[in-house]
């Protein structure tokens, strides 16, 4: 059985209209007030401008996002509270000709090499996991816009968190400093922070990957451990015990390399050993999880 | 107006949707009919962009919704109430949204009032919301665009009665001012309560479409009787086409020419009545039949 719809109580398609509207809101004035647009009973309405959302927007909405749940707000507090908690343990602990700016930087690295980048994972995955994305990606239908803006939240959370990381630290050495009455040690340079900076942020990198590789929370963060504590382990030891390997291991362990930039001195041949582990374990896997991400279904 | 042209989605062998085709039209309420798993989220999700279909296209007011500048000034959507984060608070949702569309904030206590969620319902997290709280929640992400079309999945889904009335009351008006809606449902009841036009879908295909005056008073007999395969053949004879409903037949003819027939065989009927929007009904519990039979199928082969 199968009718044809009715068409006796239709309206007029505003299709017309509506597209002219679509077209002037590119350049018109101020979106109309609510329901000010309305029409009257059954007639099609007036068009009214519609604006394209500017990336800034879907960059603030995205950092916002970041902090309103109980959840992601600790997580976040969680960049300066590891700061504070390794700055006290080295004031409380370290022998007094330890205490340096290195040491300090060294007791944070640790832990912040871990929480930064799971809140890169879960600005992605969240969506996937939380089920957010199914009104995210209705709103901004562009996957890649929306996907960029978390990208370029992850990593500028990331710099501020290492700033924020550095005047802790650096308030922890004068303070250490001053009990233990030695002249502070600023052994640091802008250089070896930077690179510091930028390990922090590969690491952030990988666990974005590994986000819109799985879109899922639990099977990112267990691969961002595989990745950071079975891995270096497993190359250790091929490297120990195989010959072959030995010559091999620098070319083709990504954390060692990503190591290799917390050194006093990066040679040439190590930045190349970064740029081909990070191909390979990075930029590639993130090349192929971007694409998963704007094509998979949203369920 | 929402135009939906020859929509086929297949995952591996299995056709979600095959080769749908129908019209939401402008200043009415479309409902949108079938038993769970007939394909109505899956259609609804390629409306949004959400799911690539395998073939044919939909258009929003004549164009891709990915053609759309700012889709939430424009299409209002709903697809699943539940899909919200549970640490969040209804406000900040709703304010993410308003922002996302370049809203002014005064927009988030304007929408919440117009679903009737209240100020302390607003700052609870979503996790302490009932199903109908997560609905009007949803209805006000869809709606804070004010958007000239609505898609909503179920979302009646959840709302005790005076709800559901709430709901066609806000949808009656949305269409009367020139909206378009299209809502799913599971249930004919509030399809019937709510829509001007039904589009049904059974695993995958429309099956019927038309206005609810039309489908509903479809034409027929209802005729139930203990003897019912001797009715049958009978009125076959008279070239009448007959439909086995359950202890019965709906019968494509007038009571009076069912009637005699039956007399002329010597049936007893125990009921006999114009079918009255029956022939809906009965497909409707036919198809729903059929899916849960396949449902439960492939559970019993894996046990």
């Amino acid at each position: 059985m199968s009718t044809s719809t009715s068409t006796a109580t239709r309206t007029p398609d505003h299709t017309a209209g509506h597209t002219a509207g679509h077209t002037a809101g590119h350049t018109a004035g101020p979106h109309p007030a609510p329901g000010v647009a309305r029409a009257s009973a059954g007639a099609p309405r007036p068009a009214r401008a519609v604006r394209p959302i500017p990336t800034t927007r879907l960059v603030g909405v995205e950092l916002r996002k970041m902090f309103d749940t109980r959840a992601g707000f600790w997580l976040m507090a969680s960049v300066g509270i590891v700061a504070v908690l390794a700055s006290a343990a080295v004031i409380l602990w370290a022998p007094d000709e330890a205490i340096t700016l290195e040491t300090f930087a060294s007791a944070m690295g640790m832990p912040l090499s871990v929480v930064l980048p799971i809140i890169a994972i879960l600005s992605v995955t969240s969506e996937y996991s939380q089920r957010t994305g199914l009104t995210t990606f209705t709103l901004v239908p562009w996957r890649g816009r929306v996907v960029a803006a978390k990208l370029v939240v992850a990593v500028a959370i990331g710099v501020a968190g290492m700033a924020l990381a550095l005047a802790v630290g650096v308030v922890g050495n004068l303070l250490a400093s001053a009990v233990t009455g030695l002249d502070p040690v600023w052994d640091v340079s802008a250089l070896e922070f930077g690179r510091i900076v930028l390990a922090n942020v590969l690491g952030m990198l990988i666990g974005f990957t590994l986000g819109v590789l799985f879109r899922s929370s639990a099977g990112a963060v267990v691969g961002y451990f595989v990745y950071s504590l079975v891995l270096p382990g497993a190359f250790a030891a091929l490297a120990a015990f195989q010959e072959w390997f030995r010559d091999l291991q620098p070319w083709v362990d990504v954390n060692y390399a990503i190591t290799g930039l917390f050194n006093d001195t990066v040679t040439a041949e190590q930045w190349q050993h970064l740029g081909v582990t990070t191909l390979v374990w990075l930029w590639i896997p993130l090349a192929l999880g971007l694409r998963a991400v704007l094509r998979a279904e949203v369920k | 107006m929402i135009s939906v042209e020859h929509l086929t989605k297949q995952y591996g062998s299995f056709t979600a949707v095959d080769n749908v085709s129908f019209t939401a039209a402008t200043g009415r309420v479309t409902g949108f009919l079938g038993p769970n798993g007939a394909g109505k989220s899956t259609t609804m999700r390629i409306m949004v962009g959400l799911t690539r279909p395998g073939s044919g296209r939909v258009t929003i007011t004549g164009r891709d919704y990915r053609e759309l500048v700012n889709p939430g000034l424009e299409v209002g959507v709903l697809l699943d109430a539940s899909a919200q984060h549970a640490g969040r608070t209804g406000r900040e949702i709703l304010a993410i949204a308003a922002q996302t569309m370049g809203l002014p904030k005064s927009r988030v206590a304007e929408t919440l009032a117009r679903v009737g969620l209240t100020e302390s319902e607003a700052e609870r997290r979503v996790r302490n919301y009932s199903l109908g709280m997560r609905q009007r929640l949803g209805i006000a992400t869809a709606l804070i665009g004010d958007p000239q079309v609505l898609i909503l999945d179920e979302p009646a889904n959840g709302l005790d009665p005076a709800g559901i009335r709430w709901m066609r009351d806000l949808l009656r008006g949305f269409a009367d001012e020139g909206g378009t809606v299209l809502l799913s449902s599971h249930l004919l009841h509030e399809i019937e309560v709510i829509a001007d036009d039904i589009v049904v879908i059974g695993q995958g295909r429309i099956v019927a479409q038309g206005s609810k005056t039309e489908l509903l008073a479809a034409a027929g007999t209802l005729v139930r009787t203990a003897d019912v395969d001797r009715l049958a053949r009978a009125l076959h004879e008279a070239a009448v086409v007959t439909t086995p409903v359950d202890g019965g037949l709906r019968v494509d003819a007038d009571p009076e020419l069912v009637g005699a027939t039956a007399q002329r065989a010597g049936v007893v009927l125990r009921e006999l009545r114009p079918a009255d929007g029956a022939g809906l009904e009965e497909m409707f519990l036919e198809l729903t039949a059929q899916t849960s039979r396949d449902e439960t199928a492939p559970e019993g082969a894996a046990a």
